[in-house]
């Protein structure tokens, strides 16, 4: 104990002000400052993490319920049980329960109840997101890839054993990570997720390592559920047909229910003079006090139908998923791993499953009741100043920066954009050297940009050690001044807008008229303004460069 | 206010010299682990063994929580059968180890890293990918 007080320089005591509370300054890297307060349209009460969520997801009930942004087909599926479950147990259940058993509706019931539980659950939770890089971590790898490679541009992948077998991790470049085993990155919802299976917009979210299981016991239920009410609606025909004949059971069956639950069989046969299909007739008829009754029988005919259409076509299709999906559960696979073939045996003799555990009865357990893991996005957790957010800018040599550079042609000389992100991939490789964040102060004038920092860069200055928070709030700022639809229209991954500069509202008025610029406004430090030897335009993708290299730098 | 104000003024003073990342090792699986390999960053800061013993421990936390045995798969069952309503009103398994292992994390903070210029984060903090240690700088460089 005592060698390694000596091996401390200055012994203990020294360290004192180390605050060891890690939910407050998990990363000391940024200096006590305070959340940048909000001018104009901001809200006043802190933010969550969802609000600034890098992903392209939806987040309703305040963060709680968590989405994929396209939700349309999740709605149709919606409609599609509750319409198929609604027509079976208002129109079939009736009959089924007083000639058959009660237990029918019961248990068609909780089938019901479970299914509907089992889809939220698979739709509204996070599906295992990985939480993209903080600029420390992105920077630690890119000196890392940069140390192993020679002279080309290392190849940015990682080999790992797996329980013998060689895995190939790819890097990510959205999420400036080296992607787990099984992880992938969905496209749609821009997130890598852990155990990625699928996109599913039937559920409306990615299926993955978190909701797998509820994905899997939605269909398995659901199959069963379509079994239930398709069996039983053939049922309730054959028994009707039984006693009426087919086509009359099909033109008035269900509807007849509240006759007969009233009165008696009888009284249907009575009716059955007076049934009509033509609606104006019927009306006109009028004999009966339940009239109603009667523009109901009209109509169910088609719901008969359309029960046993829809449950006869989902029948097969979700009874095929949830077979297939067996079979992965069974084996250990995901079904991003079963189409792309990953452990087919056809290629390579020695090519298994390195994540099955042996038997498929461990495999199904260890995927249905397994231990479940917790939530790694802290989707509901205040933003922290100090907290490090997921800037994620472009590091120069990946195919996220060079979409970028494309976008901006129009406004970045080439030449410009390969040097300057030269000077962030440098940054970036810098191993940590100056520690002291005053050291930051001055950088701009350092850099080798040759048009130098724009005059509205400056007040970034003085922040600089938060400069990650800020920056989230600006791009924040910006995403709430309607330049939201922006992302949608450029199909583009958040960082692009990291920085202020680069969203549509990127010239130098509008970036003044930002509210998040409003905070700020301190007065500008002297800075030696070299004559411009750029038009705007190309000094705007210097001042872009800048402020990126800035963002490195402040994670350095 | 006047106290975070001054451990506002600590955090200031105190520089972060750099940061160590431990990244995941992944021979065993795709389970929580990580690598035990001492980084040579850390050679001046600490013991080797001590560093290697809290990962370790930390290593037999997380496989604690992964751990496929007949209280989880009790707990599954369980929460299956209840539509995983269950979970409402208790929490699983993995966040109680989770909660075991913030305390850990911040006793061997207290105890060890801290008086070293030392900072562990929570694995969680970082989406259980890394474990980072911050470096900070002596005052006596910087000032």
């Amino acid at each position: 104990m005592s060698q390694i007080q000596h091996a401390v320089p200055g012994g203990p005591g020294r360290y004192n002000q180390i605050c060891t509370r890690s939910s407050s300054c998990s990363s000391a890297a940024a200096p006590g400052t305070e959340p940048p307060p909000c001018t104009g349209h901001c809200s006043r009460t802190p933010r969550k993490k969802w609000q600034v969520f890098p992903g392209r997801n939806r987040f309703y009930c305040d963060g709680r319920i968590m989405m994929a942004r396209q939700t349309g087909v999740f709605y149709l599926t919606l409609v599609l049980i509750l319409l198929t479950s609604g027509l079976f147990f208002t129109f079939d259940c009736p009959y089924l329960a007083s000639h058959l058993s009660p237990a029918i509706p019961a248990v068609g019931a909780v089938l019901f109840v479970f299914v509907m539980g089992m889809l939220f659950r698979a739709s509204f939770s996070d599906p295992g997101v990985l939480p993209r890089a903080t600029p420390d971590e992105a920077a630690d790898l890119e000196r890392q890839i940069d140390s192993t490679g020679c002279s080309k541009p290392p190849p940015r992948t990682r080999e790992v054993l797996i329980n013998g077998q060689t895995v190939k991790l790819k890097y990510c470049f959205t999420c400036k990570i080296f992607r787990p085993p099984r992880a992938s990155h969905c496209s749609l919802c821009d997130n890598c997720v852990e155990r990625f299976d699928h996109h599913c917009p039937w559920v409306g979210n990615c299926v993955g390592r978190r909701n797998y299981r509820f994905f899997y016991l939605f269909i398995l239920s659901l199959s069963f559920l379509t079994i239930f009410i398709f069996a039983f609606v053939v049922t309730h025909v054959v028994l009707r047909s039984n006693r009426t004949g087919f086509l009359t059971t099909l033109k008035d069956s269900p509807a007849r229910y509240p006759l007969e639950v009233q009165s008696s069989i009888c009284a249907i046969m009575d009716c059955q003079g007076q049934r009509v299909s033509d609606i104006s007739t019927l009306l006109s008829c009028n004999i009966r006090p339940d009239v109603e009754k009667e523009i109901l029988s009209i109509f169910t005919p088609v719901c008969t139908i359309l029960e046993v259409v829809v449950c006869f076509f989902s029948v097969w299709s979700i009874v095929g998923l949830s077979g297939f999906h067996t079979y992965l559960i069974s084996s250990n696979q995901t079904t991003n791993e079963d189409i792309k073939g990953t452990w087919s045996k056809k290629g390579g003799k020695d090519n298994h499953n390195p994540y099955s555990y042996g038997s498929a009865l461990t495999n199904c357990c260890s995927a249905l009741c397994g231990p479940l893991p917790p939530s790694l996005i802290d989707r509901r957790g205040l933003i922290q100043a100090d907290t490090p957010q997921t800037v994620s800018q472009s590091n120069g040599t990946g195919s996220s920066s060079y979409t970028s550079t494309q976008l901006h042609t129009h406004m970045c000389d080439q030449d410009q954009c390969i040097q300057s992100t030269k000077f962030v991939l440098q940054a970036a490789a810098t191993p940590l050297l100056h520690s002291d964040p005053i050291v930051l102060a001055p950088l701009p004038a350092k850099t080798p940009t040759p048009g130098g920092p724009c005059s509205y860069l400056a007040p970034t200055q003085p922040s600089l050690p938060s400069c990650a928070g800020d920056v989230m709030t600006l791009r924040d700022a910006t995403v709430d001044s309607h330049c939201h639809h922006h992302l949608h229209l450029h199909h583009l991954h958040h960082h692009h807008f990291a920085s202020p500069e680069e969203t549509p509202c990127s010239t130098p008025q509008g970036a003044l008229s930002c509210p998040a610029h409003m905070h700020l406004q301190h007065p500008p430090p002297p800075l030696p303004h070299p004559p411009v030897l750029y038009n705007p335009v190309t000094q705007d993708a210097l001042h872009e460069d800048s402020v990126r290299g800035l963002v490195k730098l402040s994670s350095v | 206010m006047a106290e975070t104000h001054s451990l506002q003024d600590m955090r200031q003073q105190a520089a972060v010299a750099a940061k160590v990342f431990i990244q995941r090792d992944y021979t065993n699986g795709t389970m929580c682990q990580f690598q035990t390999k001492f980084p040579s960053e850390l050679e001046t800061k600490i013991d080797k063994q001590q560093f290697e013993e809290t990962i370790r421990t930390l290593n037999n936390l997380y496989a604690e929580a992964e751990k496929l045995g007949s209280q989880s798969f009790i707990e599954g069952c369980l929460a299956c059968l209840t539509a995983y309503t269950v979970f409402l009103c208790m929490e699983t398994h993995y966040e109680k180890v989770l909660k075991k292992i913030a305390k850990y994390i911040q006793e061997q903070n207290d105890k060890i890293y801290a008086p070293r210029g030392l900072l562990l984060t929570d694995p969680i903090e970082r989406g259980l990918r890394v474990i980072e240690i911050t470096i900070y700088e002596d005052r006596s460089f910087t000032r």
